[in-house]
C-alpha cells in the first residue's frame, strides 16, 4: 500500500507542476479566446530574466542593462496606468520628465544594489514580473491589436510566432547554458506518515510548495475574478466580446491584464520549474505537456486546469509505474494526450468546459 | 491589360470547366513547367537542387495534403511530422521486407499505410472540434515519435535506430544524381498538385468546405460528416504519407524519428498559413517561403561580415522567423494566394487607371 500511496501522491504533486502552466493559458484563453501557444516560452522567459537578475557570473554591464530594461519597463506600466486613470487630462509635460529622472534614479539604485553579486530575490521577482508586464503591453500592441476579430486559427498561429520569437530572444539577451535557481525554497526530499507506513512516503519539499503556491494562485484568481471591479469587466469580455464592448468595457486594456496575470502566472510557474529542472531552454517544452491538461479539464476552467493537472500527474505516473514494464519505456511523452483524447470523446468540451452549444 | 480575359468565350462546359479558364494561366503553368522539367536539370547548380529545390518539392506535396484537410476541410492538425513519418517508415519496411516491389508501389503503398494511420486518428474529430481537436492530433504526434523510436521492428533492429532508404531504382533505372531525383519528385507533385486540385473542385471536396464552412448546416443539407471527415482524413494523410516517404527517401537518405518531430508538423502549417488557406497554389508559396526563409537568414551574416556564434546566429533566426510569420499573419491573413489574387485583380487593368 506504501509504495502506491507514493506513486499517486507523486503524481499529484507533479499534476500540480503541469496545472501551473496550464492556468495561464486558461485565463488567456477565458479572456480573449486566444490559445496561447507561448505560454510555455513565457515561462521560459520569466524563469530565464529571474534566474539571471540573481545571477553574478556575468560582468556589470549586463546588470545596468537589465536595470534600465527593468526601470523601463516598470515606467512604461506606470504610464499607461496613469493613461487609464486620468483618460481626460493629458499628461503634463513636467510629470513626465519626473518619471523618467525617478526611473532612472530607481534604474541606477537598482544596479548600484546589484553590484557584483547580482540582486536579491526581493528585488529580482518584482523585476521579472514588470518585465512580463511589459512583455504583455508590447504583445497587446503588437501582434494582438492589429488582428482583432481575425478567425481563432490565425491567432493561434500567431501566438506560435510569438513563442518562437521570445525562445529566441530570451536566449539570445540572457544566454543559453544551465543556470540553477535558489530562490531558498526548501527541496530536501522528506518522509510523511512514517507512523502509518513502513518507510513513510518520500516527497520532494519542493513539490509540496508547489502545492501551496498553485492553491494560493487559485483562490486569489477566484478573488480576483469573482470579486473586483477588474474581474467583472473579464469576466464580461470572456462571455461576449462585442456585449461587453457596447457596455463600455476596454477591450484593449482588459487583454493587458490578462496576458499580464498570464506573465505573472508564468513567472510564478519559471520559479517552480526552475527550482526544479535548473533554468534552461527545455523548460519551453513544458507547455506540450500543460496542453493534455488544459482540454483534460476544458480549455476555460480555472478549477478544470488544476483538477485536469492532477488527473494527467497521477495518471502518468500510474502507468509509469504499473504500464510501462510491459510497452516499454518513455511512454510519458504520449500517455498524457492519450487520456485526454479518451476523456474527450465522452465529453468533447472537456470536463469542466462550458458546453458548446451550436445553433445554425 | 495582362491578364485581361476579353475575348476568351466559352463555347463549350468542357472549356467552363476548365482547371485554369484564363488563356494566361495556361500559358504561364506551361512555361512554368517547361522551366522546372527542362531549364532547372540542365542548368541549376547541384548545390541549389539539393538543398533548396529537393526539399521545397516534397514539403509543398506535404502542405498539399495538409493544406486539404485544414485548409478545406476546417480539422486543425498538428500530427503532420507524425503521419510523415509513418510514410517514411512504412515505405522503407515495404522496400526491406519486400525487395522485388517496384518504388512507385512501394511509395503508393506507404500512402495507403498512412492513409489508415490518419483514419484511424481522425475518428475523434466525428466528435471533438477545434482547439481540443488540434491538441488531441499532438496525441497522434507524440505517440507515432514514440513507436518508430522504441518499437525495434520498424527500424529493423538497427542498434543506433538510424535508418537508411535502398538505392531509388525504378524499372531497372537507377536514379542516382540529384537531377534525377529531383525529376522524380517533381513528377510525383505535378501528380499530386494536378489530383489535389481536382478533388477540391469536385462533388467531395465540396462537401468538405461544407463541412469546414459550418458542419451541423452541412449535415442537414444531406452531407454525411463521418464520409466527409474521415475522407478528408484519408486523402490528407495518404498524401502526407508519401510526402514523408519521399522526404525520407530522395532528400534524407538515411534519418531517424527525431526527423519528424512535432517541429516538422509546426514547419507544414506554417506553410499552409502563410500560402493561404485552402489554395493549392498557397502550399507551393508557402512552402518556398518557409524553406527559403532559413536559408536565407543563414546566409545574410556572412555575407554582411558580421561575426556571430552559431549560438545566437540559431536564436536570432527563431526571432526572426517568428517575428515575419506574426509580421505576415498581420499583413495579410489570407495568406500569400489572396495577395497574388489581388494582385491578379490588379494586372487585369494595369497599366491603364480603367
Amino acid at each position: 500500500m506504501g509504495p502506491f500511496i507514493e506513486v499517486v501522491l507523486g503524481g499529484l504533486l507533479a499534476g500540480v507542476l503541469y496545472s501551473l502552466v496550464a492556468l495561464g493559458f486558461v485565463l488567456i484563453f477565458k479572456a480573449s479566446g486566444v490559445f496561447n501557444f507561448a505560454q510555455g516560452a513565457m515561462v521560459l522567459f520569466a524563469a530565464l530574466s529571474l534566474v539571471r537578475l540573481m545571477g553574478d557570473d556575468v560582468g556589470m554591464g549586463h546588470y545596468v542593462g537589465a536595470a534600465a530594461a527593468t526601470g523601463l519597463a516598470a515606467g512604461f506600466l506606470v504610464l499607461m496606468g496613469w493613461r487609464r486613470a486620468r483618460p481626460q487630462t493629458p499628461m503634463p509635460a513636467q510629470a513626465r520628465w519626473t518619471v523618467l529622472i525617478a526611473l532612472a534614479a530607481l534604474g541606477s539604485a537598482l544596479a548600484a544594489l546589484h553590484g557584483a553579486k547580482g540582486w536579491s530575490g526581493w528585488v529580482a521577482v518584482p523585476a521579472a514580473a514588470a518585465i512580463m508586464g511589459f512583455l504583455a503591453v508590447a504583445i497587446e500592441r503588437l501582434v494582438l491589436r492589429p488582428l482583432v476579430n481575425q478567425e481563432p486559427i490565425i491567432l493561434f498561429m500567431s501566438t506560435i510566432g510569438i513563442a518562437f520569437f521570445i525562445d529566441g530572444f530570451a536566449q539570445t539577451i540572457w544566454g543559453s547554458e544551465i543556470y540553477t535557481l535558489d530562490l531558498g525554497i526548501p527541496k530536501d526530499p522528506m518522509f510523511l506518515l512514517e507512523s502509518a507506513f513502513e518507510g513513510g512516503i518520500l516527497v520532494n519539499q519542493l513539490d509540496i510548495f508547489a502545492a501551496v503556491m498553485a492553491g494560493v494562485l487559485v483562490v486569489v484568481l477566484a478573488v480576483f475574478f469573482q470579486k473586483t471591479r477588474i474581474g467583472r469587466a473579464l469576466r464580461a469580455v470572456a462571455d461576449d466580446h462585442q456585449a461587453a464592448q457596447s457596455v463600455g468595457i476596454p477591450l484593449n486594456q482588459i487583454w493587458i491584464i490578462v496576458w499580464t496575470v498570464a506573465g505573472f502566472v508564468a513567472l510564478a510557474a519559471g520559479i517552480v520549474w526552475g527550482s526544479k529542472l535548473g533554468v534552461q531552454f527545455s523548460i519551453a517544452q513544458v507547455a506540450l505537456k500543460a496542453l493534455p491538461v488544459l482540454i483534460l479539464g476544458g480549455l476555460t476552467s480555472v478549477p478544470g486546469a488544476i483538477i485536469g493537472g492532477l488527473m494527467i500527474g497521477t495518471g502518468e505516473k500510474l502507468a509509469e509505474v504499473y504500464l510501462s514494464p510491459f510497452i516499454g519505456g518513455g511512454i510519458e511523452n504520449w500517455f498524457a494526450y492519450v487520456l485526454a483524447l479518451f476523456v474527450l470523446l465522452f465529453r468533447p468540451q472537456g470536463l469542466f468546459g462550458e458546453r458548446i452549444i451550436e445553433r445554425i | 491589360m495582362i491578364y485581361r480575359e476579353a475575348g476568351q468565350f466559352k463555347t463549350t462546359y468542357r472549356a467552363d470547366q476548365a482547371v485554369f479558364p484564363i488563356l494566361q494561366d495556361r500559358v504561364a503553368l506551361l512555361l512554368i513547367l517547361l522551366g522546372a522539367y527542362v531549364g532547372i536539370p540542365m542548368f541549376a547548380s547541384e548545390y541549389l537542387v539539393v538543398a533548396i529545390l529537393i526539399p521545397f518539392l516534397i514539403l509543398s506535396m506535404a502542405a498539399i495534403g495538409l493544406n486539404i484537410l485544414v485548409g478545406y476541410c476546417g480539422q486543425i492538425s498538428l500530427g503532420t511530422g507524425g503521419f510523415m513519418a509513418v510514410g517514411a517508415y512504412a515505405a522503407y519496411n515495404f522496400a526491406l521486407r519486400v525487395p522485388e516491389l517496384n518504388l512507385i508501389v512501394v511509395f503508393l503503398l506507404a500512402g495507403g499505410a498512412t492513409a489508415l494511420v490518419g483514419i484511424l486518428f481522425g475518428i475523434p474529430s466525428l466528435r471533438i472540434k477545434g482547439f481540443y481537436l488540434a491538441v488531441a492530433t499532438l496525441a497522434a504526434q507524440f505517440f507515432l515519435d514514440w513507436l518508430f523510436s522504441r518499437v525495434q521492428w520498424f527500424t529493423n533492429y538497427t542498434p543506433s535506430g538510424s535508418v537508411a532508404a535502398p538505392p531509388i531504382r525504378i524499372f531497372g533505372y537507377y536514379f542516382g544524381s540529384p537531377a534525377e531525383r529531383y525529376l522524380l519528385a517533381l513528377l510525383l507533385v505535378t501528380i499530386v498538385a494536378l489530383v489535389a486540385k481536382n478533388l477540391v473542385r469536385g462533388r467531395i471536396g465540396r462537401s468538405w468546405m461544407a463541412i469546414r464552412d459550418m458542419d451541423i448546416a452541412a449535415e442537414i443539407i444531406g452531407i454525411r460528416p463521418m464520409f466527409a471527415k474521415l475522407s478528408a482524413f484519408a486523402v490528407s494523410s495518404f498524401i502526407i504519407g508519401i510526402s514523408g516517404a519521399l522526404w525520407a527517401f530522395l532528400h534524407l537518405g538515411a534519418w531517424e524519428p527525431l526527423a519528424f518531430d512535432i517541429n516538422r508538423s509546426f514547419n507544414l502549417l506554417f506553410m499552409i498559413i502563410i500560402g493561404g488557406l485552402g489554395s493549392i497554389l498557397g502550399c507551393f508559396l508557402g512552402a518556398a517561403f518557409i524553406t527559403m526563409v532559413p536559408i536565407a537568414l543563414n546566409q545574410i551574416p556572412a555575407m554582411l561580415g558580421v561575426p556571430i556564434s552559431t549560438a545566437t546566429a540559431s536564436h536570432l533566426e527563431l526571432m526572426i522567423f517568428g517575428a515575419l510569420i506574426v509580421f505576415f499573419l498581420i499583413a495579410e491573413p489570407h495568406g500569400l494566394a489572396r495577395l497574388w489574387a489581388v494582385g491578379k485583380q490588379k494586372l487585369r487593368l494595369w497599366p491603364f487607371p480603367h
